[in-house]
């Protein structure tokens, strides 16, 4: 069995930018741990000598010309933000 | 004559080019339907009924004029509310993006643009195309329209049940670990997912990078490859195009299968099977026999390792993806927050629904310092084996044809408390998804209480013409893409039939 403890849940939900309440994460710990329980039958292929996968196709670097394109003007962009100030993105304070 | 709405692309392109009918016509034909039963079926986020009416209108405008068309001109389009669709609505099913409008098309939507298609609405879906049954999105569960009962699977299910229920001619889905074959397969309708690479995915909302791809849902083979022939193609905006010329896949759509050469994987026919799913695909295989396809058992000795390996890829790609939902840019930004951190927090933790959490945090482990070599590096490597295994097949076979789902379609609810129970209703077709190849399901026949059944047929990488002359070969000499749900309120038998 795959053993996550409640640390663990807190932790990765932390890293995750996450929050539950107890009984959630009481429920992800049991979720995940079923989960990665499952997963671990990957262990019983060998696979020292495999190669790994992360493209199915084979692509090299894309590069482009570095160069200024004007897609969209700023309030098209601004127009979904929850807060805009002056042209800007506005977030809460970040600098003591 | 059956009313416009039920007829397909290529039918209704004849007469819209001898101008027996207007696009505006078959647009109106289409929302009357939506007006009659997307109240039961629930297919749709949102509709784009002004906009549709003033495409359709420039579309007439292209045929009075004899201006070039195309075989989709005119056609009544749905879209997965994952593509992004300017000036319009698009939530990916999710409360986090409940009030994004796209400052930009999709690559996927210019093309059908430049191409003067009518576009309906936008399609509900499991939250982030997360699911396997639209019980996942934030706003409401999609309906299988054979049995309202039951759910349309996912997470392309407003797109198939949509075309199921006749209520759009063509939609685009989006397929990640099998998220437009299976809700075709459980809608009755055919689906395709592209070879990676074959579709841009500018605009596509990202789910798991390595895997996801736009492919269309249909009424028949015919329109999949009309539709496919629109959406595929080079395109500089997606790092992961491939710059490979695209064929002309109508000229794919030949009613012969002599010297086709048919690969049956005995490893998707052993476990957890439905016996009635079974038996329609055996009886499919053995009328692709009779019509002079020879076919052979082939092993693809890794199968099994498919679900656990797409567990561990998807939901690491997918929480990276979604680290971009922090409430500062576009979407949702909870009330009372204290800082900055407390902002991305709160936010997240409102906006996102259950299973989008739980792979959040299943990615997030499985990249956390300590376990990336037991985790990702692992599944990555065993999809090389997955990946070689189809290698291996596809040198002694042209296609392989399987189950698309080992079931038909469940009932709302039965798998929502068990997270890994929905995820094994993916399990045939995850392995190809890790592959990158081309599939397609077709409806092969309906289950005694009169639920769909699908056939996957599955080619090497960039060889989707060979999924195009089995599936219409196999559609040509059958009529189960004929069939139409009778779409019942409430499945009570004293209930008035809403049907047309």
């Amino acid at each position: 069995m795959s053993e996550i403890t409640p640390e663990e849940v807190e932790h990765i939900a932390d890293l995750a930018r996450l929050e539950f309440s107890q009984q959630e994460l009481d429920q992800f710990q049991g979720n995940l741990e079923r989960i990665l329980d499952y997963i671990s039958k990957l262990n019983q292929l060998d696979t020292d000598d495999v190669p790994p996968t992360s493209h199915v196709i084979p692509i090299r670097n894309v590069t482009k010309t570095d160069e200024v394109i004007q897609r969209y003007n700023r309030q098209q962009i601004l127009a979904n933000a929850p807060s805009q100030e002056k042209g800007y993105f506005e977030v809460p304070k970040i600098i003591e | 004559m059956p009313p416009l709405n039920q007829l397909t692309a290529h039918e209704l392109h004849q007469r819209l080019k001898s101008r027996e009918i207007t696009s505006v016509e078959l647009t109106e034909s289409v929302f009357d339907r939506i007006n009659n039963v997307d109240d039961s079926v629930k297919g749709y986020i949102t509709l784009t009924q002004d906009m549709a009416l003033e495409q359709a209108a420039i579309a007439d405008k292209a045929f009075d004029q004899g201006d070039q068309t195309s075989p989709l001109t005119g056609i009544p389009i749905a879209l997965k509310d994952v593509i992004c669709t300017q000036d319009v609505l698009t939530t990916c099913g999710s409360r986090i993006l409940g009030n994004f409008v796209s400052p930009y098309d999709a690559t996927v939507m210019r093309k059908l643009k430049s191409h003067k298609t009518v576009m309906i609405g936008k399609t509900n879906m499991d939250e982030f195309a997360m699911g396997s049954s639209t019980e996942n999105s934030a706003f409401f569960t999609t309906r299988n329209p054979w049995n309202l009962d039951t759910i349309p699977g996912g997470s392309s299910g407003g797109s198939a049940a949509v075309v199921a229920a006749d209520e759009a001619i063509v939609s685009l889905g989006s397929d990640t670990g099998g998220s437009i074959r299976q809700p075709a397969s459980l809608c009755g309708v055919v689906g395709m997912k592209p070879t990676y690479g074959r579709v841009s995915r500018f605009g596509l909302i990202a789910f798991a990078s390595s895997l996801d791809q736009i492919g269309p849902l249909t009424k028949d083979v015919t329109d999949c490859a009309i539709t496919h022939n629109v959406i595929c193609g080079h395109d500089k905006m997606d790092s992961t195009s491939a710059n490979l010329p695209v064929p002309d896949f109508t000229t794919s759509l030949i009613n012969d299968v002599n010297g086709i050469k048919i690969g049956i994987p005995t490893q998707y026919f052993s476990q957890g099977i439905n016996p009635e799913v079974e038996k329609n695909v055996r009886s499919a295989i053995e009328l692709l026999e009779k019509l002079g396809a020879s076919t052979e058992e082939v092993s693809l000795p890794h199968t099994d390792y498919a679900i656990a390996t797409y567990y561990i890829i998807a939901p690491a790609e997918a929480s990276a993806n979604l680290a971009r939902y922090d409430g500062v840019r576009y979407g949702l930004r909870t009330e009372h927050i204290d800082n900055i951190i407390d902002m991305y927090r709160k936010t997240r933790s409102q906006g996102f629904g259950d299973e989008v959490k739980r792979r959040i945090m299943l990615g997030t482990y499985a990249l956390s310092s300590g376990y990336y070599d037991a985790y990702y590096l692992k599944a990555q490597k065993v999809r090389t084996l997955i990946k070689q295994d189809f290698d291996q097949a596809f040198e002694k076979v042209d296609v392989l044809i399987t189950p698309t789902s080992p079931t038909p379609a469940f009932k709302a609810g039965e798998r929502t408390d068990d997270p890994l129970q929905m995820y094994l209703s993916d399990i045939f077709t995850t392995p190809s998804s890790l592959a990158g190849l081309p599939g397609i399901s077709v409806p092969c026949g309906l289950t005694e209480n009169g639920l769909p059944i699908g056939l996957q047929i599955l080619a090497a990488p960039f060889e989707e013409e060979k999924i195009f002359q089995v599936a219409y070969t196999f559609e040509q000499n059958t009529d189960h893409h004929q069939k139409k749900p009778k779409l019942l309120k409430n499945q009570d038998p004293l209930s008035m039939e809403i049907d047309q």
